[in-house]
């Protein structure tokens, strides 16, 4: 009898649970006319929240498509790209050759906004903004250089009194964009850098300590004195972090600012190749900040499904003009203009 | 094969089809069955797990053979790839873990079963259990913003000045390391020795302890010395449930461990244990070297878990049949 209840009552909570379910389910997208289109889209964290604004803005211009992002990380939206599990890719860095050799499609990169990377760093007493070279950087990040009075970081910063102390490198343990534009710039400044440790999302650091995320370096930098680590400049922004300046290729010294990451596009636009496969680290020009680089949307050429092909050049030409104007309000830096004058042109390419 | 007595009989029908039939509507058939599809499921699992893994990692496993398991680099860009810091990292960390635990776990349900007040001890045990189902990333934040401070100003300090000749006590101080890692994990399968272990300690028949205290031992003998050893087994299992929760933790780990890569002696220097580094390294992992490096480290993780079990069973094989038995 017991028994007899509790089954009627289990299977009672399951239909009423399943009709809830329904309910959400159907509820909002009841309301407003279902989307005609769905397109799924996954890759990069970094440019995530410009992502996600101009997803949902896209949306309310066009009611009928609806795009998905998942932000899995560079390695998971170029593997999702290949498998065809995604209408379209997103990454930080661009795809190797080898990873193109790969698609059964070939694939298109289409710069959106571009990302700087800053030394962030905590030494007691000193409350200036501190020079470095790249150089310096280098050497710090490989372990020559150990303590903070080191000739070659006072050479650089007179009139600031340096402590002898330690120094305590920080880097993400994770794996992401942020790393690779760190090391393609120490590996383009250091031959030493390049031969030892090399570029890409995560290497084999030869010293210090790694933190998980942005957050997890800057916890790690602001909990430890003399520490020195690296962080998206949006995020050292956000959060009031102090950072250096760093000497550019003209001999500048440049505090990074969204105008600085642009000149840096700008100045390299000239020799970037057709198909956007660039590194702008260390990038000519005097006003050009050096570390810092495109994030890119990953396009096939070929897209059967045409109406979904049209939506995603659509997207992509209204990404140029109007969605760009959205860039600065959340940090990110807006893609020069001859730049987005090659761009629009590409998009011809998808068919 | 429980036997019902057997009244149906009907010619065509051989004896065991009866005896199914008859089963079948007694329901014991059918709760067999469906007790036997849930244990099944649980190998089909563990099988389909360990041959993605397998099948997922065939590059490294060729390239480096038996050597993955000794090299002592990890370097995605020019593709070298050895697990043992990482092995070393997760052992280390969870018998540092284990070492601080279950002194600590099992005097606690000690006093809670044996000595505490029972009103005292469920409100305690309510508690309990309900650190154990904190999540770990709030571990990981608490070690973070609180314990590896007062590491690094306090305890290290300390140690280091004391116990400084010791090779464990050595090197620079940073907060975060193997002592955060292993000391962020015993807080976190405390819970799980206690509870396991009290409910073990409180399943000793009374006339145990009865028979004890006729005999003249005082309370605490009794609890020591017939109590304890009579519940052996069953807080022993409460220790490998930790250890294995402990072998497999990742994010409270990743957040105070340091992430490096490397095998030092000292409690001190930063460590990476093998979840950590697949948690951390696998969403940005694009070469299929690379990524297949960290399926492979995977499936050295589920070896090791397996190694360790087995020596688990291997403890409690040997001293059940040695001393008194339990239940």
């Amino acid at each position: 009898m017991k028994l007899k209840t509790s089954i009627t009552s289990i299977a009672l909570g399951v239909v009423l649970a399943a009709l809830g379910v329904c309910a959400l389910v159907e509820s909002p997208s009841a309301a407003p006319a279902p989307p005609a289109l769905l397109l799924n889209a996954a890759g990069a964290t970094f440019p995530y929240p410009i992502y996600s604004k101009w997803f949902t803005e896209y949306n309310r211009i066009h009611p009928d498509i609806q795009i998905n992002y998942n932000s899995i990380g560079s390695g998971g939206g170029i593997r999702q790209l290949q498998a065809g599990t995604v209408d379209f890719g997103a990454s930080d860095a661009p795809m190797t050759d080898q990873q193109l050799s790969q698609n059964k499609v070939p694939v298109l990169h289409f710069p959106t906004v571009l990302g700087a990377v800053v030394p962030t760093y905590n030494i007691e007493g000193v409350n200036q903004d501190l020079n470095f070279t790249g150089e310096a950087l280098a050497n710090i990040f490989i372990g020559k250089i150990t303590k903070w009075n080191d000739p070659a970081l006072a050479s650089i910063n007179s009139g600031i009194k340096l402590p002898g102390t330690d120094i305590v490198v920080v880097h993400r343990s994770d794996g992401s964009g942020t790393s690779f534009v760190w090391t393609d710039y120490l590996s383009k400044v250091s031959k030493d850098w390049e031969t030892k440790v090399g570029r890409n999302t995560s290497v084999n650091w030869p010293v210090g300590l790694g933190g998980k995320g942005n957050e997890g370096v800057t916890g790690l930098v602001k909990q430890t004195p003399g520490a020195i680590g690296y962080v998206e400049l949006v995020y050292a922004v956000q959060n009031k972090l102090p950072y250096g300046q760093v000497k550019n290729s003209a001999g500048a010294f440049v505090k990074a600012n969204l105008a600085g990451v642009t000149a840096a596009a700008a100045s390299e636009s000239k020799r970037m190749p057709a198909d956007f496969r660039v590194s702008i680290t260390n990038a000519s020009g005097k006003a050009a900040y050096p570390i810092c680089s495109f994030t890119y949307l990953l396009i096939p050429t070929k897209i059967d499904d045409p109406a979904k092909k049209n939506a995603i050049k659509d997207f992509l030409h209204w990404m140029l003009t109007d969605g760009q104007n959205d860039a600065e309000s959340l940090s990110y830096a807006r893609l020069p203009k001859d730049v987005v004058a090659r761009e629009i042109k590409a998009i011809a390419q998808i068919n | 094969m429980a036997s019902a007595p057997i009244t149906v009989e009907r010619v065509g029908f051989s004896r065991r089809t009866r005896q199914f039939i008859q089963q079948l509507r007694h329901g014991d058939e059918v709760a067999h069955l469906i007790t036997l599809l849930a244990a099944s499921s649980i190998i089909v699992v563990t099988v389909m797990l360990v041959y993605q893994l397998y099948i997922n990692s065939a590059l490294p496993r060729h390239k480096f053979g038996f050597g993955f398991f000794v090299g002592r680099t990890w370097d995605p860009v020019s593709g070298d790839f050895g697990a043992l810091p990482f092995i070393y990292g997760t052992v280390a960390s969870s018998a540092l873990a284990l070492l601080v635990a279950v002194p600590l776990g099992v005097g606690a349900a000690i006093f809670l079963s044996e000595l505490a007040p029972s009103r005292i001890s469920n409100s305690l045990t309510f508690v309990i259990e309900l650190l154990a189902a904190v999540p770990s990333v709030i571990y990981g934040l608490l070690g973070i913003f609180i314990l590896v401070p007062v590491l690094r100003k306090v305890v290290e300090p300390f140690l280091k000045s004391t116990l400084g000749f010791l090779f464990l006590f050595q090197g620079p101080m940073y907060g975060v390391g193997m002592l955060a890692g292993g000391l962020v994990l015993a807080v976190m399968i405390v819970p799980f020795i206690i509870s396991v272990s009290r409910e073990v300690l409180l399943a000793v028949p009374v006339e145990q302890r009865e028979a004890a205290l006729a005999l003249g031992a005082t309370k605490w003998e009794s609890t020591w010395q017939v109590v304890v050893p009579f519940a052996r087994v069953g807080i022993m299992a409460s220790v490998f449930l930790a250890l294995a929760r402990a072998l497999g933790e990742t994010m409270a780990v990743t957040m105070v461990i340091g992430n490096d890569p490397k095998i030092s002696a000292s409690l001190f220097a930063p460590a990476y244990s093998i979840a950590a580094v697949i948690a951390n390294e696998f969403t940005e992992a694009t070469g299929d070297l690379y990524l297949q490096a960290l399926i492979e480290l995977g499936l050295v993780l589920f070896l090791l878990t397996i190694l360790i079990n087995g020596l688990a069973r291997l403890v409690i094989i040997a001293t059940t049949q040695k001393g008194t038995q339990a239940q």
